[in-house]
């Protein structure tokens, strides 16, 4: 196990190697170019001798091949550079947002699975009955509402009947638990209803496939209880297909909320994506693409190592 | 008659404002107000950004200020007097004597000439985005440390304006001394808050400067200015009372759903705004090289009826010439009228612009209409266009680009017409005249447009310090420009500002960089 381990640690290597040249090069053919949007986005008119000056301030004005020198060798120290927009450590801007975004990605991915594996579940076992058309309108629903509408509604909402709004500024949850929920949990149910829908259709599929498994109707036969053939053979083999897709719906609530960070007003890590590609911020832009990287990586990791938790049969080696 | 209405709104709104100063301020409380862009720095001599001024302003004072309710007058902010030399090359400025830095270090005279001096003649790795307005001061001297004497090389009728600049924040000279960049991501002003803290993406925030050299002021205890990036998550907040105001401007259409929403609540200040949109033509292109193409293309623009229509939908509103319309140095409507593209009878001019493009050879054009993708008010002004010269047979394709490609297509010409901007502090016309400069001479017309004529006249008007004279050099560009057509305002912008009726002593003015230092606002509760 903890050779698989390593061995798949190490083959991030490449494969972020590889995500490095590509958005290097990438990002380099983009027409655009960040000095221009800094001095001149806003109307400002300054002269041309002080846009070289800040371009070769930026180092835009060395050679391709000798920026790419440089971010590699950066890379190979963890220096990820400065964000050319606002001259601070990459590092300094990613890690204020990173932890808002992780938190309504974990309160999201519990609210989903809260909901979705108990309503998978009954809608597979309760099959063409009143509360599995019920579950599936509701899934749906789910599924057609985006979670910015949802936000935008649960907003107007909460302004309209108790004039209330979540706070306006992030709150670590270890300094004012309160004021973090009350902020935090709003987007984090806009989208884990969504975010639950598609888990709650996967595991609806999945357990019905399973079902009709020669090996539950072997649980049967032998005059298993039928609470343990759904819970332990059942469930359990239903949720390789559903940690899949929650692990990978994970990965993309990171950096994938720009939207919905904008009707919260959250200081989160899709805004400043955003930002920074509406920037031309070439060092910053570089750095949250590693990151979004590797956290697809480590969650497809985590998800692999689950699968042997749920399915005896799977063995790392 | 839009200009009158927009004159008695403008004056409404100063009245109100004078009314609620007429209060004695309340001190105490601390103002949330909302900003909707964030500064890339804190530099506000490197900054053309309102995101730079909404933040920092608080905490930096500047030479003089605008006197908003006698807009443009100017007033002191650290000089207590000045004069002006009978031969209008020499400026001397007192200082108040009680002026001091947030770390407890006296201001002087000292301070100002190393910041006039960064501005003007900025070091290697400095960005001064004022170093062309302040060209030509010659020299500053400091013969006691409570003066400042400026030495121009020539008359500057604007000089007097470009001195109450909110971008020329005084920084102290030992810490530029010591790193000339240090601004960008320091702060310590003599402003009348001093800063706490900013969190990224989120907020700034200010306390009271309880040494600030006005006695009395500020009356807040402090502030917090929260960033948006949508309008619609700022507009809930202010009507949920989270913020008290937005100090830029919201669009016709949600000071309506204010209103409606929140009564007698929430107040309404309007004025013109000193921003526009600008249609321009590529002239290193054809058929745009042609005098008769661009002409027609401009007859076809119904202005008239468009800020009608656009007011309705976005900030667009005021028909105008170069320079801001109700403005001193702006050209009267009944002559505006003359100009092509600037008429009321619009059957009458499209037919005028069918017959110019059939002469030119191109009755049947088609082009491509660059424009930035930001809803408000770039949208509605690029499918206006498109509808106004399909009205005369020409198809246009509407392209929209982000800021970085858009900036860098119009930067390397390449586009038939681009919706450009111009975004002015205030009605000088040397600022709103800079943009039609050749472009061999000025980077920032974007239309390749060479005019030496008009080069002369605008560079002529620069040192006229005789108003009347001036406006009439100034009325000689203008016309060339606007019968040349290669760069034309479409329309000047309309300010909204919504703030809630317990935040007083704000003044309202034509350009959202103004009034933001905070000192004479209190809230009444």
């Amino acid at each position: 196990m903890l050779a698989y381990l390593a061995n798949r640690l190490l083959l991030m290597i490449p494969t972020l190697l590889g995500v490095a040249v590509l958005i290097f090069f990438m990002l380099r053919v983009v027409p655009g170019d960040i000095v221009e949007v800094k001095l001149r986005g806003d109307g400002g008119n300054p002269s041309q001798a002080t846009v070289e000056a800040e371009r070769k301030r930026l180092g835009l004005d060395k050679p391709i091949y000798a920026q790419f020198g440089d971010w590699m060798v950066g890379l190979a120290k963890l220096d990820f550079g400065k964000s050319m927009w606002t001259e601070r450590p990459v590092t300094e801007e990613i890690g204020l947002r990173l932890e808002l975004s992780l938190q309504v990605a974990l309160m999201a991915t519990v609210i989903a699975i809260l909901i979705s594996i108990p309503m998978g579940t009954l809608s597979a076992l309760l099959q063409n009955t009143w509360i599995d058309y019920f579950i599936r309108i509701f899934t749906i629903a789910g599924l057609a509402m985006p979670s910015f509408w949802l936000g935008m509604l649960t907003i107007v909402s909460l302004l309209y009947f108790f004039n209330w709004l979540p706070p306006l500024t992030y709150t670590p949850i270890y300094k004012d638990p309160w004021n973090n929920l009350a902020q935090l949990f709003w987007p984090a149910l806009a989208v884990g209803y969504r975010y639950s829908a598609i888990v709650a259709r996967m595991m609806r599929s999945s357990i019905i496939e399973v079902l009709n498994e020669d090996y539950i109707r072997t649980a049967r036969a032998k005059g298993v209880y039928e609470r343990l053939v759904v819970v332990r053979h059942a469930m359990r083999n239903a949720m390789l297909p559903v940690i899949t897709v929650i692990g990978l719906e994970f990965a993309f609530l990171i950096g994938g909320l720009v939207v919905t960070e904008q009707v919260f007003n959250l200081n989160g890590i899709g805004r400043l994506f955003v930002q920074a590609v509406g920037r031309n911020d070439f060092t910053l832009i570089q750095a949250m693409v590693m990151l979004t990287a590797v956290v697809f990586i480590l969650s497809n990791l985590v998800v692999d190592l689950l699968y042997a938790v749920f399915d005896p049969r799977i063995r790392y080696r | 008659m839009t200009l009158l209405r927009m004159t008695l709104a403008f004056f409404a709104a100063l009245a109100l404002t004078t009314g609620a100063q007429a209060q004695t301020p309340k001190r105490g409380s601390t103002l949330n107000f909302a900003i909707t862009a964030e500064t890339p720095h804190y530099d506000c001599q490197g900054s053309d950004t309102f995101a730079t001024l909404h933040f920092a302003s608080p905490f930096y004072s500047t030479l003089l200020t605008f006197d908003l309710p006698k807009y443009p007058a100017v007033k002191g902010d650290l000089a207590e007097s000045w004069t002006i030399s009978p031969d209008q090359k020499t400026y001397t400025f007192k200082l108040f004597k009680n002026v001091k830095f947030h770390d407890g270090k006296p201001m002087t005279s000292t301070d100002v000439k190393a910041n006039y001096d960064r501005m003007r003649n900025p070091p290697a790795g400095v960005v001064s985005t004022r170093q062309a307005t302040f060209q030509d001061i010659d020299t500053i001297e400091t013969p006691d440390p409570y003066t400042v004497v400026f030495k121009l090389k020539d008359i500057n009728p604007s000089m007097i304006e470009h001195f109450a600049s909110p971008w020329n924040c005084i920084y102290p000279a030992e810490k530029l001394a010591a790193d000339p960049n240090w601004p960008k991501n320091n702060i310590l002003g003599s402003g009348p808050f001093k800063f706490v803290e900013h969190v990224k993406g989120s907020h700034v925030s200010g306390v009271r400067n309880e040494n600030y050299f006005r006695q009395g002021q500020p009356y807040l205890d402090g502030f917090k200015g929260t960033f948006f990036s949508q309008s619609a998550a700022m507009l809930n907040s202010l009507q949920g009372g989270q913020v008290l105001a937005e100090f830029r401007t919201i669009s016709s259409a949600d000071r309506d759903r204010l209103v409606q929403a929140m009564g007698d609540k929430i107040r309404i200040e309007e004025s013109s705004w000193t921003l526009n949109l600008q249609v321009v033509f590529n002239t290193r292109k054809k058929p745009f090289d042609d005098v008769r193409v661009r002409r027609a293309l401009n007859m076809a623009i119904d202005r008239w009826g468009g800020s009608q229509g656009l007011a309705r939908t976005s900030a667009l509103r005021h028909v105008g010439g170069l320079i801001r319309p109700g403005s001193p140095y702006a050209i009267d409507p009944k002559e505006l009228e003359k100009f092509p593209g600037f008429q009321h009878d619009m059957v009458k001019a499209r037919a005028e612009a069918k017959r110019l493009l059939a002469e030119a050879g191109v009755p049947n054009l088609s082009f491509q209409l660059f424009n930035r993708s930001i809803a408000q008010p770039y949208t509605p002004a690029g499918v206006f266009l498109v509808d106004q010269w399909r009205q005369i047979g020409v198809n246009v394709e509407h392209r929209q680009l982000e800021t970085s490609p858009y900036l860098a297509g119009m930067s390397s010409g390449q586009f038939d017409v681009a919706i450009d901007f111009s975004n002015l502090f205030m009605d000088e016309p040397s600022l709103g005249l800079a943009k039609y400069v050749s472009s061999s001479k000025a980077p920032e017309n974007r239309s390749g447009f060479e005019s030496p004529e008009i080069d002369a006249l605008i560079e002529k008007q620069s040192h006229i310090g005789d108003p009347k004279e001036r406006i009439k050099v100034i009325r000689e560009a203008e016309k060339l420009i606007l019968e040349s057509s290669h760069q034309v305002p479409i329309l000047w912008w309309h300010r909204i500002v919504a703030t809630h009726k317990i935040l007083m002593g704000w003044e309202m003015s034509p350009s959202h960089n103004l009034g933001q230092d905070l000192a004479r606002v209190w809230i009444d509760q």
